[in-house]
């Protein structure tokens, strides 16, 4: 018998990845490789539906503005009604970005025109006067602990992210700007969606995240709780330390 | 005026001065930054005694590298060049190499030391020898910054622009490159008839630039032996810039360039005016060129594949007039034959004659960071600079096409002149590598992304070091190399700096503002 697998769609790999989403999706693999399980990848690019078989995951990434006007005309004619049909049956999804904008109501361009984005996120956008960029640190509730965990990452984005009143943020922002840089909440969560600015990319420096939504993804493909052991992640807590460090004692 | 400009002069010059005395850095960018603080047209007073023109030299890689082989060929052909120091490519950079050459031209002057009327070819002879008191001698070539280009080229105004390629670099600084592009765009359509624009036909983001402008020269990549296969993960301009529609290849070279069309609108690589045909890569310091000239430069390349490519030219002297240029340079890789391409491509248009073309590119060799060769116990170093995917791609090539198991070391920072975010390092690929490496050392400010990069990438925690120290990841590096073996290293570009001031600490080497 084959090992238990994700079952990832990964949208728009060639539109959307100028913020390293390369390496989000290869800590989702590696991660589950390192426990024996498996991860099964689907892209799927512009005009192309859900894949046959199902999904567990569903990644969305960052890219150009051009691209993303693109993608999201694409999402609304072939992909956004599966999508909201996915992850109401509690598959989980990463949108990182500009996927995280796409994955809210809409977002409103510097030009003033308003794109609907998928709406599986309780969040609307509109454009700022300036981008929102530099290191970046959260606390987090998601996390396996008692305490909040913190998470680390990059930001740059000219968009400011409102929250609906229902909506939940990823996290509260303890260095760096967030969802607009006035309030203190950055991305958002609902049910098993997370959406977020951060990149870097996001999931090696926060392997708690990542094996968060692995964990998902497999509760929904097998309907029952995965208890991920855990790795031995010295690269990745070096990383998230030092990225901590600089957050405190920014220099030059 | 002519008073406040002089003193302001004074003032900056002995800004540079103090700088290197402190031994804070070349001043190859400070007295510029302080005259033009201080005397805002400093740059437009200064430039206009060029009587050669200015030429502004711009791309996200090659910069540095295309305006020492343009500069090459123009003093091989006689003519006396001001060049700015490599990566000082801002505003002030310009501004300080032109300060430097009015203040050289002045003291001789004031010597009355009459220079020959021959010129030296001397990289250091900024003051010309055609005529230094009527202040019409020289031509300036400059490499510039992508962002800081438009507001440069608004203060002095070119004879000519060379712009080469943009890839994805820097997204803190400059935000997304189409941003760049348009601002490119916008300044291509401002430019007056006196200026040549020189393009990259096999850029599609670049290509069609000059469609409104008088002289356009456009040069490529014309070798089907040099293509690679599909496009890279980091490629960048993939969409058609009319319709929208992905491109399709005929030939991917470097990152997204090639023989792009789209086959929806039908908007495709423009037939280059200059172009490479057979070409031969030769290791790290060594390639052959055949270069071609179509004659016809005045107006955008043909889109019909079909039509006849020897033109007949004017005259037979520039290298656009119908015969075939044997080239040979002192430069590696597929990313160097487009820098040798494109400052062929703008020596021809500037009236350069081919035996000059060829005798300049002849004598140049790599600039610093650039497969620059250093000896270091009793081991050769080579110093790639590596500050972008598309860049650290093809030295990933050049060192796969050496010989035997291979002996890194990465340096990553992320400081402003690296770009402050480090996520471009998962766009590079580095796997290829794994099967040849023999030992690896990663280091910089953010040597743990690199850890987890090379981790996920999948090569072994246990067959790479990790040292935050730089001087200790230069020895563990060094040690990790056996002897009469080399060592590459590829660092960012504030990386190279530190590493090679380690290596001028270690008496390896010089600074780099010493270098001709």
């Amino acid at each position: 018998m084959s090992a238990p697998a994700v079952r990832l769609w990964h949208l728009y790999p060639r539109e959307m990845n100028i913020y390293a989403d390369r390496g989000n999706i290869a800590v989702l693999g590696a991660r589950l490789r390192r426990r024996g399980l498996d991860l099964v990848l689907h892209e799927g690019g512009p005009g192309e539906d859900v894949p046959d078989g199902g999904v567990d995951l569903v990644y969305l990434g960052g890219g150009q503005d051009r691209d993303q006007l693109h993608v999201a005309a694409d999402l609304a004619a072939t992909k956004a009604a599966d999508l909201r049909a996915l992850l109401r049956g509690g598959a989980a999804g990463l949108f990182v970005c500009g996927g995280y904008q796409l994955g809210g109501h809409s977002y409103r361009t510097a030009g003033g025109e308003t794109v609907a984005g998928i709406g599986v996120l309780d969040i609307e956008t509109t454009a700022g006067p300036d981008r929102l960029i530099g290191d970046i640190v959260l606390r987090s509730d998601l996390g396996p602990g008692d305490e909040p965990d913190r998470l680390v990452g990059y930001e740059n984005h000219a968009g400011r992210t409102r929250l609906g009143d229902g909506a939940k943020a990823l996290g509260r922002v303890v260095k760096g700007h967030g969802n607009n840089g006035t309030d203190p909440t950055e991305g958002a969560v609902a049910g098993r969606a997370i959406g977020t600015y951060l990149h870097g990319p996001l999931l090696p420096k926060n392997p708690w995240l990542a094996d968060l939504i692995l964990g998902w993804a497999l509760e929904h493909r097998y309907g029952r709780r995965f208890d991920l052991e855990p790795l031995e992640d010295r690269l990745e807590q070096a990383a998230h330390r030092a990225a901590v460090a600089r957050a405190d004692h920014p220099r030059r | 005026m002519r008073c406040v400009g002089r003193l302001a002069e004074m003032i900056a010059a002995s800004a540079g001065a103090l700088s290197r005395a402190t031994g804070r850095g070349g001043g190859t960018s400070l007295p510029g930054m302080v005259l033009n603080r201080l005397e805002p047209g400093a740059l437009a007073r200064l430039g206009g005694g060029l009587g050669g023109g200015a030429v502004y030299i711009s791309a996200t890689n090659g910069k540095t590298t295309t305006a020492r082989l343009l500069s090459a060929c123009l003093r091989a052909d006689g003519r006396i060049v001001t060049a700015n120091a490599a990566g000082a490519n801002l505003a002030s950079g310009v501004t300080s190499a032109l300060l430097a050459r009015e203040r050289t031209r002045r003291y001789r002057r004031n010597r009355r030391t009459r220079p020959s009327r021959h010129a030296t070819g001397e990289p250091g002879d900024l003051a010309g020898p055609t005529d230094p008191g009527s202040g019409c001698g020289g031509i300036g070539v400059f490499e510039v910054d992508e962002a800081a280009l438009p507001p440069v080229a608004r203060a002095l105004q070119p004879r000519a622009v060379v712009l080469m390629n943009l890839f994805r670099d820097q997204l803190d600084r400059y935000g997304e490159l189409e941003t760049i592009a348009e601002r490119w765009s916008e300044l291509a359509r401002s430019l007056g008839p006196a200026t040549t624009l020189v393009l990259n036909a096999d850029d599609p983001a670049l290509a069609h630039l000059g469609a409104d402008p008088p002289r356009v020269v456009l040069f490529g990549i014309d070798d089907p032996e040099m293509g690679r296969g599909d496009l890279p993960h980091a490629a960048d301009t993939v969409r058609c810039g009319n319709c929208g529609h992905p491109l399709s290849h005929d030939l991917v070279t470097v990152g997204h360039l090639g023989h792009w069309r789209c086959d929806s609108c039908g908007l495709r690589r423009p037939r280059p005016h200059i172009s490479a045909r057979r070409m031969h890569l030769d290791g790290l310091d060594r390639m052959t060129l055949t270069i071609a000239g179509t004659g016809d430069e005045t107006g955008p390349g043909s889109d019909d594949e079909t039509s006849s490519g020897d033109g007949t030219g004017s005259g037979g002297r520039s290298a656009g007039a119908g015969t075939d240029l044997e080239i040979t340079a002192g430069l590696g890789g597929l990313h160097n034959a487009y820098n040798v391409t494109a400052a062929v491509a703008a020596a021809a248009a500037l009236g350069v004659p081919p035996e000059a073309i060829r005798d300049g590119i002849a004598g140049v060799q790599a600039a610093f960071g650039r497969a620059e060769q250093v000896s270091l116990d009793g081991r050769t170093l080579r110093l790639l600079l590596a500050k972008n995917p598309t860049g650290a791609n093809e030295n990933i090539r050049c060192v796969l096409a050496e010989p035997g198991p291979l002996s890194l070391l990465v340096v990553l920072n992320d400081r402003t002149a690296d770009g402050r975010d480090p996520s471009w390092i998962w766009d590079v690929d580095y796997e290829p590598l794994w099967d040849r490496i023999s030992s690896v050392t990663l280091a910089g400010d953010r040597c743990w992304e690199l850890a987890l990069r090379f981790s996920y990438g999948g090569l072994d925690p246990a067959r790479f070091e990790v040292r935050e120290n730089l001087p200790e990841a230069l020895d563990h590096a060094v040690a990790a190399t056996p002897p009469g073996g080399v060592l590459f290293a590829l660092p960012t570009y504030t990386a190279l700096l530190d590493l090679r001031a380690e290596l001028v600490r270690r008496g390896a080497t010089h600074d780099f503002w010493q270098e001709s």
